[in-house]
């Protein structure tokens, strides 16, 4: 068990190395540096920066060392807690990213919920009643939601809302709440508004979700641990309930794993075609604007939280299931 | 009382019928058409995808309107609907109008007026598949001078009056090739590095894996629209072309690179696998000579079923302005004219690319899982 949790340890810090490597490359990927930015956005706004100052301001940067160098200063800089200068917005990128990374986050776990709510029962149910009327709407429903990019399904329901609903289905709080401090008021005020990009966000993966628990439990229910059990006289539900279905959960739990990367992503376009307050429209106008501090930060938090959800779920799996738990006992 | 043939002794002469004898004799590649005939839903795909294909080949002569022609004037008209009649086929005209409040013309459809539609008419002139001078298209409006009012807008038109149709066809062209070159290059790198995995193993083989799960397990979108915006603003059409190209395959060789890992795995200890090495082939000669012709039909099946997450990216990417951007005509970038609700609801016709979008998804996702059944035309 400690060499499976050593081993997911070490792929995540790896990982996170690899993600912080390419958001650097994100950072210097566009012609010039930093202070061409700079000097092109002091430049815009009137102002003037001089040879000598600009100078002075590679150096401050270190833009004159080395690649790696630089890198490792950035490194240096984040794991100190300061994330660089927003140009845009002139304030330091932790304060301009402020809440919405959280409430990235709680986007991604309201879809990841909806998903799982959703596909476990169903998948049961078509893996039971295989080939019955509502397994093939399930299945044909699955597909749909594979076939429509998330930010289409997003544009169709912000569509049908406004038409017949007359309403704006987007955002995450009414306009009273929206700059207003926390409190339980905007709290619930922002539940209220969750499930729908909880819904966009999650109908893709559900579909998949679906169809790896229907094989799963397809597979188990044919074992003659199940025979058994009926011939025993148990009833329907517990012989499906108690057996195959905690056997089947296992493959399908670990697919969390493929499927928090898959939301995390998608959050980003939803968010920016839902307007939601998370940190989507920010990287969108970052990137736009060519803002790679910023960008390029909000690209390494999304990639580094990622990795730790991915660690969670796998120890939780851990926990799940006893053949990894009590592995080389 | 027992049935007489029962007492006889007979001679069991094991009976071949004509139809076992057909599958016995049958090659690899007809036992997998014929596996692959039973499965509906993608015999269905696989002519819808051969009809998307033709569309994007044959867009010149699809369209009947220059998809580049803009014409402030002509914004935001409706869809006509084609009339189909003994005479043939028809629109109703639009007649031009000033709007009494923002003094803008506005078309309204003149029931009044009937405007033919023929076949194989005469419009821009072109070359098909960039060879034959053509100047006949599919249908038109025949005619040389065409005002708004005696022209066709089979979708409507969008705010810069450009004819939706025409626009959406030629799309087609370059939403999926970008498919098409993507998975190309995907599919070099999956069969490389999943190939040199599988059949080397050792070391190789858990770099490979730890970098595919490190792929895997990093959020695509965030950087994909990280390493699209750092394309330059000034670079042509081939060249977004090319760097989308690139920027997608750079992530989605994993899947694939899997697929050949796993069939690798089981046929690396086959007696003809020895034999080549015996003979002293080269480990390349050896993949792409013995190995991988042995397992071919497993990666046209895991191809095309990579095809559709390109699909969605290079939309997203393109709606979201950062993947293809004008004058190129994407469905992706198409779809950018609908991003704002309020026209979008006043236009709906606007939303129509949203339709080729879903179709080619489904298309390639049932194509993909029939021809992966067919492709161990051999299990049950």
């Amino acid at each position: 068990m400690a060499a499976y949790i050593a081993r997911r340890l070490l792929l995540a810090a790896v990982t996170i190395v690899a993600v912080s490597i390419l958001s650097f490359l994100i950072i210097h990927l566009p012609p010039g540096d930093y202070v061409t930015s700079y000097i092109a956005q002091m430049a815009a706004q009137g102002g003037r920066v001089s040879a000598e100052e600009a100078q002075n301001l590679r150096i401050q940067y270190g833009l004159d060392q080395p690649v790696y160098i630089q890198y490792l200063r950035w490194m240096g800089m984040i794991v100190h807690g300061n994330f660089g200068m927003a140009m845009e917005y002139q304030l330091p990128v932790a304060q301009v990213i402020g809440d919405r990374l959280w409430l990235t986050i709680a986007v991604s776990i309201a879809a990841l919920l909806f998903t799982w709510a959703i596909s476990l029962p169903i998948g049961i149910y078509s893996a039971v009643r295989q080939n019955s009327m509502l397994d093939y709407v399930f299945t044909f429903v699955g597909f749909i939601g594979l076939a429509i990019p998330n930010f289409l399904l997003a544009l169709l329901v912000l569509y049908f809302g406004f038409k017949y609903f007359n309403t704006n289905v987007g955002g995450l709080f009414s306009a009273a709440y929206a700059d207003a401090p926390w409190s339980w008021a905007k709290f619930q005020d922002m539940l209220a508004h969750l499930p729908v990009p909880a819904v966009v966000l999650g109908l893709a993966a559900t579909a998949g979700q679906i169809r790896i628990m229907r094989a799963n439990l397809l597979d188990e229910k044919r074992k003659p641990y199940v025979v058994t059990a009926r011939a025993k006289g148990l009833p329907e539900y517990r012989v499906i309930l108690k057996y195959p279905v905690r056997v089947a959960l296992n493959p399908f739990a670990s697919t969390i794993g493929y499927t928090l990367p898959y939301i995390v992503s998608g959050s980003v376009i939803v968010s920016i075609v839902l307007s939601l307050p998370t940190v989507g429209p920010l990287l969108y106008s970052a990137l736009v604007a060519l803002d790679m501090f910023l960008a390029g930060t909000i690209i390494l938090l999304l990639g580094t939280l990622t990795v730790i959800g991915t660690l969670l779920s796998d120890l939780l799996l851990m926990w799940l299931d006893p053949r990894i738990r009590l592995e080389n006992r | 009382m027992i049935p007489a043939e029962l007492l006889t002794p007979q001679v069991h002469e094991p009976e071949v019928t004509e139809a076992e004898e057909r599958i016995s004799v049958a090659t690899q590649w007809q036992l997998m058409w014929w596996r692959f005939r039973k499965h509906k839903p993608a015999l269905v795909s696989a002519v819808v995808v051969i009809l998307l294909y033709l569309t994007a080949a044959g867009a010149e002569f699809l369209a009947y309107a220059d998809p580049l022609a803009s014409d402030a004037q002509r914004g935001l008209i409706s869809p006509q609907p084609l009339h189909v009649s003994l005479g043939g086929l028809s629109v109703n005209g639009l007649t031009g109008q000033r709007d009494p409040q923002t003094f803008k013309r506005v078309y309204v459809e003149d029931p009044t007026v009937n405007i033919p539609v023929s076949v194989f008419a005469q419009g821009f002139p072109y070359k098909l598949f960039g060879l034959i001078p053509m100047d006949r298209h599919l249908i038109g409006v025949s005619g040389g001078n065409r005002t708004a009012e005696t022209t066709l807008f089979l979708l409507g038109t969008d705010q810069q009056g450009r004819d939706q149709f025409s626009r959406l066809v030629f799309a087609t062209r370059i939403s999926l090739l970008i498919g098409l070159a993507s998975v190309a290059i995907s599919l070099v790198l999956g069969v490389l590095l999943g190939g040199l995995s599988g059949y080397i193993g050792g070391t190789v083989d858990t770099l490979i894996q730890r970098l595919i799960e490190i792929l895997r397990s990093i959020p695509t979108i965030p950087l994909w629209m990280g390493l699209a915006a750092s394309v330059p603003k000034d670079w042509t059409i081939e060249q977004v072309f090319f760097a989308m190209t690139l920027i997608f395959s750079l992530f989605s060789w994993t899947e694939l690179a899997r697929v050949v890992r796993g069939r690798f795995l089981s046929l690396r200890e086959e007696d003809f696998v020895m034999a080549a090495e015996l003979v002293g082939c080269s480990r390349l000669r050896i993949i792409f000579r013995h190995l991988v012709p042995s397992f071919l039909s497993h990666i046209i099946a895991a191809t095309t079923l990579a095809l559709p997450a390109i699909v969605i990216f290079e939309t997203s990417l393109s709606f979201l302005g950062l993947g293809m951007r004008p004058p190129a005509i994407s469905w992706g970038v198409m779809l950018q004219e609908a991003s704002n609700v309020q026209t979008a609801a006043i236009s709906p016709w606007l939303l129509w690319p949203a339709v080729p979008v879903i179709v080619a998804i489904l298309a390639f996702n049932f194509l993909g899982d029939g021809l992966r059944d067919a492709a161990d035309p051999y299990g049950v």
